[in-house]
């Protein structure tokens, strides 16, 4: 119960945080519209027409990657610039947990995204959005996001121990959308990216809510994406207790 | 001589004290890496829709992301001098205008330059990409072009922090709408023309058209008016960015805002 309050609590200061963030939110307003309208055209220049509609969803699952990336790769440099890392660290619960939510809010805050892309372009390109099925789409997209905000987490921990290590977040917008097949299938990519892909939790949670618009078996991929975010929370356990443990000896936590 | 001296050495100074992505583990990642991603990344878009060849996206992305340094490396460099609180300082000297900003894109220029070299030729590797030998001076010539305008475009974006807060709310924008609208991924004739208007006046948009043409085997010679307008269009942003910043600098001082954060 405590866990969950924690969750729960931190998951509300930082969606609160970020939508005071005039940076974020127009990179979360801006950004996905002017890439779902980039996407439109591109698709609409093409010679398969047939992948318009593809592309549209494409787009608004790309806008919640970015947002994730960019608010959970800025999660923890935050709190070292604000100060206020080396009291997160020295709270009784452990880091992990105090992080999880932050990195958990950004994806959520990646839904204003995805409906934002979604209407637009129904409502300027007039593109439909029918899900075949409703129901399962609606639990894919929390699947996908918890599926992100633990990649995110992943990402963030990495974030304690490197001073730098948020240039990673200017870096991996493009090679995630490639290796998760988010908007281009992965059968077009070199064969060695599906593996990364295959890896890739949100690749997982893309394809789940893929299937339950354009029809398909949507609980595997649910499941997997669920199991790899379980794989992820182990991981970024294990490394977080290194990375916290080695700064606290170099006393290198807040320096920034 | 005094005003060469502001251009180079403040201009170099101003670089290395705030373009915050010198050290190899932001540079690499952002300034090379990134725009390697975003090229591959529009090319297999590319591939899947059907629009254009390889080589189409890579001349535009290849070019597009010497912005990494026109328009964000400038937001750093002028908007900087907000964040570190120089700017005062810096307004309050004699300096001459022209020599004190034009000096500060300079260094990003020549980073613009290497970064689009190294997008086009990271392309060539390993994309469809394969100009013919005698067409690389030309292609080099007009990424310097396009550096040229773009960063008296990021100059002007610059100008705007400082009057804005956070100067990345209006570079992140500019540089993902030049994506857009200057026929980067999508052909002009292609966009409503509304858009391909704006993308006219843009950097970017006409030194892109000419370095496909030559990468198809154009001569530099027969694409002479796509040159022309993309330095005439550098030459505009450049008198923008100029009376921006004169504004910004006479509004600050009026105001008191110079260093309000």
């Amino acid at each position: 119960m405590r866990v969950a309050r924690l969750v729960w609590v931190g998951l509300v200061f930082r969606v609160k945080e970020l939508t005071r963030s005039g940076l974020f939110v127009f990179t979360s307003v801006i950004e996905p519209l002017i890439f779902a309208t980039l996407t439109y055209y591109l698709f609409s220049a093409g010679s398969r027409p047939e992948t318009v509609i593809y592309s549209a969803l494409g787009a608004g699952m790309m806008g919640i990657w970015t947002s994730t990336l960019f608010a959970s790769g800025g999660a923890i440099s935050w709190q070292r610039w604000q100060g206020t890392l080396e009291l997160l660290v020295a709270a009784p619960p452990a880091f992990l947990l105090v992080i999880f939510p932050l990195t958990l809010g950004s994806a959520t805050i990646g839904l204003y995204s995805l409906t934002a892309t979604l209407a637009w372009e129904r409502v300027v390109f007039g593109l439909p959005f029918d899900p075949v099925h409703p129901f399962q789409f609606v639990l894919a997209v929390p699947t996908m996001i918890f599926g992100l905000g633990a990649l995110g987490l992943v990402i963030a921990t990495s974030f304690v121990l490197y001073r730098n290590a948020n240039a990673l977040s200017n870096m991996l917008e493009f090679p995630v959308w490639l290796a998760t097949g988010v908007i281009v299938p992965l059968s077009l990519l070199p064969g060695w990216t599906s593996v990364i892909g295959w890896m890739l939790a949100p690749t997982w949670g893309f394809e789940a809510m893929r299937r339950s618009v354009f029809g398909g078996d949507v609980w595997a991929p649910m499941g997997m994406c669920l199991a790899l975010s379980a794989v992820y929370f182990g991981i970024a356990w294990y490394l977080m207790g290194i990375f916290e443990r080695r700064a606290r000896e170099r006393a290198t936590l807040s320096l920034a | 001589m005094t005003w060469l001296r502001i251009f180079g050495v403040g201009g170099y100074l101003s670089y290395r004290a705030l373009f915050n992505w010198q050290s190899p583990t932001y540079y690499i990642p952002t300034m090379l890496a990134h725009p390697v991603f975003q090229i591959l990344f529009f090319a297999y878009l590319g591939r899947f829709s059907g629009t254009e060849s390889d080589a189409f996206f890579v001349v535009g992305n290849g070019i597009q992301v010497c912005a990494m340094a026109g328009v964000y490396g400038m937001a750093l460099t002028v908007g900087g001098e907000r964040w570190t609180h120089t700017l005062g300082s810096l307004l309050a000297t004699p300096a001459n205008r022209s020599a004190l900003f034009l000096g500060r894109a300079l260094p990003n220029v020549v980073n613009g330059v290497l970064v689009s070299v190294f997008g086009l030729g990271v392309g060539r590797l390993l994309l469809d990409f394969h100009p013919a030998p005698g067409s690389v001076p030309s292609i080099f010539l007009l990424v310097v072009v396009c550096t040229l305008s773009c960063s008296a475009f990021g100059l002007a974006v610059g100008a705007l922090g400082l009057r804005f807060r956070d100067v990345f709310m209006i570079a992140n924008p500019a540089y993902f709408l030049m994506l857009l609208l200057c026929g980067v991924n999508v052909p002009l004739d292609r966009l409503p023309n509304w858009m391909s208007t704006i993308g006219s006046g843009l950097p970017l948009t006409h030194g892109i058209a000419a370095a496909r043409e030559v990468a198809d085997g154009a001569s530099l010679g027969s694409v002479s008016t796509l040159v022309w307008k993309e330095i005439a269009v550098g030459a505009c942003w450049t008198v923008v960015a100029y009376v921006l910043l004169r504004v910004f600098e006479a509004e600050g001082r009026r105001r008191a805002t110079l260093e309000t954060m």
